[in-house]
């Protein structure tokens, strides 16, 4: 680790406002993070690099006292915060600004930003005057406009992040830490929070700005700490990284690993050809193919347009144009019903919401995508042919769990996502989508995940990978495509591949398109 | 405070995007369109009349739909209701206890029963429509079993001398008289404080906050589980009073009144604004969805339309009134 500077040319003041010192948390036997240190001093803009899981998260709980930690020390202020003190954290005026913003869509700009300083007041009566005086402002400081008496439902969402950063504001905090805020904003809503935070950060407040995008990191943070596993691999003033040196302490590695791809048999048929596919506010002008056995990587920046493009193929958010080829015939994927006849899956991204059915057993899960090939006369349901299905399947995968009774909630990350991979499995798929397969999954059960999916390419399954790990792309794909603002703009042999070559392309993303 | 005065539902900058508005145009514009068909509707004589027919079950709306912007749902006021009427006159049975004392006893008995539901509400976590569903059977289940299931005809001399006060009273040329009952004026003040608690002090916006997002108001340190206690306890201490008003009205104390309204009440509540997902409603909105029923429900038959279609015509109200606020919505997005 090196040693933590401050940026002093943008830090007006010296004061330290925020010192972690040695934070160790630990969930069972899962060590989240070890030894963790940094000060944030007041105007520094500091950000938390790496990827996901890589303990950013957890950092962030543990300084505003929604968390408990295991050892070290948070002071705050120079008061030494107790675990677990959520509210003492926000009297000391450190504000978390969430990526949900978790603000009253039923009330209105005014109320929303007077919200939380009243609450804290402890007021009685509502004030409305004095509310719109004090919200008034706090606006006015921001330089900003916007309507008070709108109902915050009807807001953007980049006016929204403003209500949040307004309310932080008007209970008059001094360290904002704003998670992940730019995912959801358009490029120059991105460039008016820049601007806003600059401002504030001359005012004296403090940032805590996590992201993993590279870009956006280098134009706004002071100073930088990485993460990785739980640990700072690198930390100091923004001066001192260049994007390859932050995506190496990012992601651990410069070059790919060892290559998992096995290469392909030149007799292998091009299954799936796609021809100036668009779809508004999408993606553009999208040509590639996918052969018989190929796993194809889709990278990009987030909001590039993979999702979509995934989506499309899958039939849930069809395309406007463009010519899609499965096997050399046209098709149109126009529903979900038609991309499953043509034997393509998806793997989706959330596994939370979107995949499983938490409460029910595994058995149920596996069986749930096909249940109409149990269905016997009078849809009669072949409960027993499911379950030996079921109990097959389960040993192929290695799904730990005691039978296939077990809720699919009481299984870890990775054992979930192979009951995901089993359900479609069961189906033989022609090609799988699948958007962040291992993302949350420790690194044992990645492995066993990426044999099962080296397993189906060999069986001559399609792919197309929609991953944030690059090293990972890069030792499990045969090709590599980059996407940007909607349309494909390069193209890599995966074999050959320079993963921090990469990572610098795709953080230039929005700029090369 | 001027908005006070004159009611925000019908001066709203906003009238047709927002809920409470389509819903003040709706009932004036039904209003009017009876009051075409029929002017004996818009007379003063009938106003008194259907200000009478609106006191009960507009004393039980407020509550409910202090419960909606919570973010709750209550089907148990009508049982909480009956029970607090039914156990106070059964109380006050040969005694000569004064009106208030009624209407006191009445509240806490109510009040009582609410806490019960807050308790397993908030307390325990269990979803609301089921509690309550459960606590409107199991209170009047109570009801019937443990405190009697006979009329109670000779109520206290009190009752009946506060039933025959009247504020105004008008002889029509028919020879037929109409009066305005003084317990009309319990409704307003009940009224008047429901929207002062809900407009003007803090804890009536932190409801408001609770019932559009549960997770924004844990995380801002609001006390989620206090305010729904308080929310369910006030629903029954006004089911009570509603109770007691009931009996004061018809002079009997029926323990098969009340229950079987709920539905009644909770559209009245739904036309006036309220949103059953929670954070929206307003005691003006309110008074006036109860308005638009009784209005539905008495003005029909003035019309000389079958009562049965009483029950086609609010259903057909409750779609009008909370589809076409949802309708304007997506139009003006899909515009913008």
């Amino acid at each position: 680790m090196s040693a933590v500077t401050p940026a002093a040319s943008s830090a007006p003041a010296d004061e330290v406002v925020l010192e972690v010192v040695h934070v160790s948390k630990s969930f069972g036997a899962n060590r989240v993070l070890n030894d963790v240190s940094l000060t944030l001093r007041r105007g520094e803009v500091r950000c938390l690099a790496g990827e996901n899981g890589s303990g950013k998260s957890t950092l962030i709980k543990i300084v505003s006292g929604v968390l408990g930690r295991d050892g070290g020390e948070v002071r705050l202020l120079g008061e030494s915060l107790a675990a677990d003190a959520a509210q003492r954290a926000i009297d000391l005026g450190l504000c978390v600004i969430y990526q949900d913003l978790v603000l009253f869509p039923n009330l209105t700009v005014l109320e929303n930003i007077a919200f939380l300083r009243t609450v804290r007041a402890g007021e009685r009566v509502a004030h409305w005057q004095a509310w719109r005086a004090v919200v008034e402002r706090t606006i006015a400081r921001m330089g900003v406009t916007i309507d008070l008496d709108v109902r915050v439902e009807k807001l953007t969402v980049a006016q929204k992040q403003l209500v949040a950063i307004a309310r932080a504001l008007a209970a008059n905090a001094r360290i904002i830490v704003m998670d992940e805020p730019t995912t959801a904003l358009a490029h120059d809503d991105v460039q008016r929070l820049f601007t806003l935070v600059r401002a504030l950060r001359t005012d004296g407040v403090s940032f805590i700005f996590v992201s993993h995008k590279l870009e956006e990191i280098f134009e706004i943070c002071d100073t930088i700490t990485v993460f990785r596993d739980g640990v700072v691999t690198a930390s100091g003033p923004a001066e001192a990284f260049d994007p390859r040196h932050l995506a190496q302490a990012m992601t651990g590695r410069l070059l790919a690993e060892e290559r998992l791809a096995h290469p392909l048999a030149a007799m292998a048929r091009t299954f799936l050809s796609v021809r100036g596919l668009r779809r508004r506010r999408a993606f553009d002008d999208i040509s590639f193919d996918i052969r018989e056995g190929e796993i194809v990587a889709l990278v990009g920046l987030r909001g590039s347009g993979q999702r979509e493009l995934s989506l499309a193929l899958f039939g849930m958010a069809p395309a406007d144009a463009g010519e899609i080829r499965i096997l050399g015939e046209t098709v149109r994927l126009d529903s979900v019903e038609t991309a499953l006849a043509r034997g393509i899956a998806l793997l989706p991204e959330d596994r939370l919401s979107e995949g499983l059915f938490f409460e029910r057993s595994i058995g149920d899960n596996i069986g749930a995508a096909n249940l109409a090939s149990y269905q016997r006369a009078l849809g009669w349901l072949d409960l027993r042919a499911q379950a030996r299905a079921a109990r097959g399947i389960m040993q192929d995968l290695r799904i730990r769990a005691a039978n296939i009774g077990v809720p699919v909630q009481r299984l870890s990350g990775g054992n979930q996502q192979r009951v995901v991979l089993a359900r479609w499995i069961e189906r033989s798929p022609r090609m799988i989508i699948l958007n962040g397969p291992t993302v949350g999954i420790d690194i044992g059960s990645k492995r066993e995940i990426h044999e099962l999916l080296l397993q189906l390419s060999r069986r001559g399954t399609a792919m197309l990978l929609l991953a944030d790990d690059l090293p990972e792309v890069a030792a499990l794909s045969h090709r590599v495509l980059v996407m940007a603002a909607g349309r494909l703009v390069a193209e890599h042999d995966a074999a050959t591949l320079n993963v921090a070559a990469l990572a610098a392309e795709i953080a230039a993303g929005v700029g090369a398109a | 405070m001027s908005t006070l005065v004159v009611p925000r539902c019908l001066v709203s900058r906003r009238l047709l995007s927002s809920t409470d508005g389509v819903a003040a145009l709706t009932a004036v514009a039904l209003f009017l369109a009876l009051g075409i068909a029929n002017p004996q509707i818009l007379s003063v004589a009938n106003l008194f009349d259907l200000a009478r027919n609106c006191l009960v079950n507009g004393v039980m709306a407020l509550g409910v739909v202090l419960v909606l912007i919570a973010g709750g749902i209550d089907v148990s006021f009508t049982a909480i209701a009956a029970f607090a009427m039914y156990g106070t006159l059964k109380l006050a049975l040969g005694t000569d206890m004064s009106m208030l004392a009624m209407l006191v006893i009445g509240s806490a008995i109510g009040g009582a029963l609410g806490l019960v539901n807050g308790v397993l509400i908030a307390g325990l976590e269990l979803p609301t429509f089921i509690v309550t569903l459960g606590t409107l059977s199991l209170f009047r289940g109570a009801l019937l079993t443990l405190l009697g299931t006979t009329y109670i005809v000779n109520i206290p001399p009190s009752m009946v001398a506060f039933g025959n006060t009247l504020l105004f009273q008008i002889r029509a040329t028919t020879g037929v008289t109409y009066s305005l009952p003084a317990s009309f004026l319990i409704l307003v003040g009940a009224a008047i404080l429901m929207a002062v608690l809900l407009r003007a002090t803090v804890w009536g916006r932190k409801v408001y906050a609770l019932g559009g997002s549960e997770l924004a108001a844990q995380r801002l340190g609001i006390s989620v589980v206090r305010i729904k206690l308080a929310v369910y306890v006030l629903a029954g201490t006004l089911a009570g009073l509603a109770g007691v008003l009931h009996a004061a009205e018809v002079r009997t104390a029926n323990p098969f009144d009340i229950v079987g309204t709920e539905l009644n009440v909770i559209a009245a509540v739904v036309l006036g604004g309220a949103r059953v997902s929670g954070g929206y409603g307003t005691v003006c909105g309110t008074l006036l969805g109860v308005a638009l029923v009784t209005v539905i429900n008495t003005s029909l038959l003035l019309l000389g339309v079958p009562s049965y279609w009483n029950k086609v015509a609010v259903g057909l109200l409750i779609l009008l009134g909370t589809g076409l606020p949802i309708l304007v919505e997506s139009w003006q997005s899909r515009r913008r």
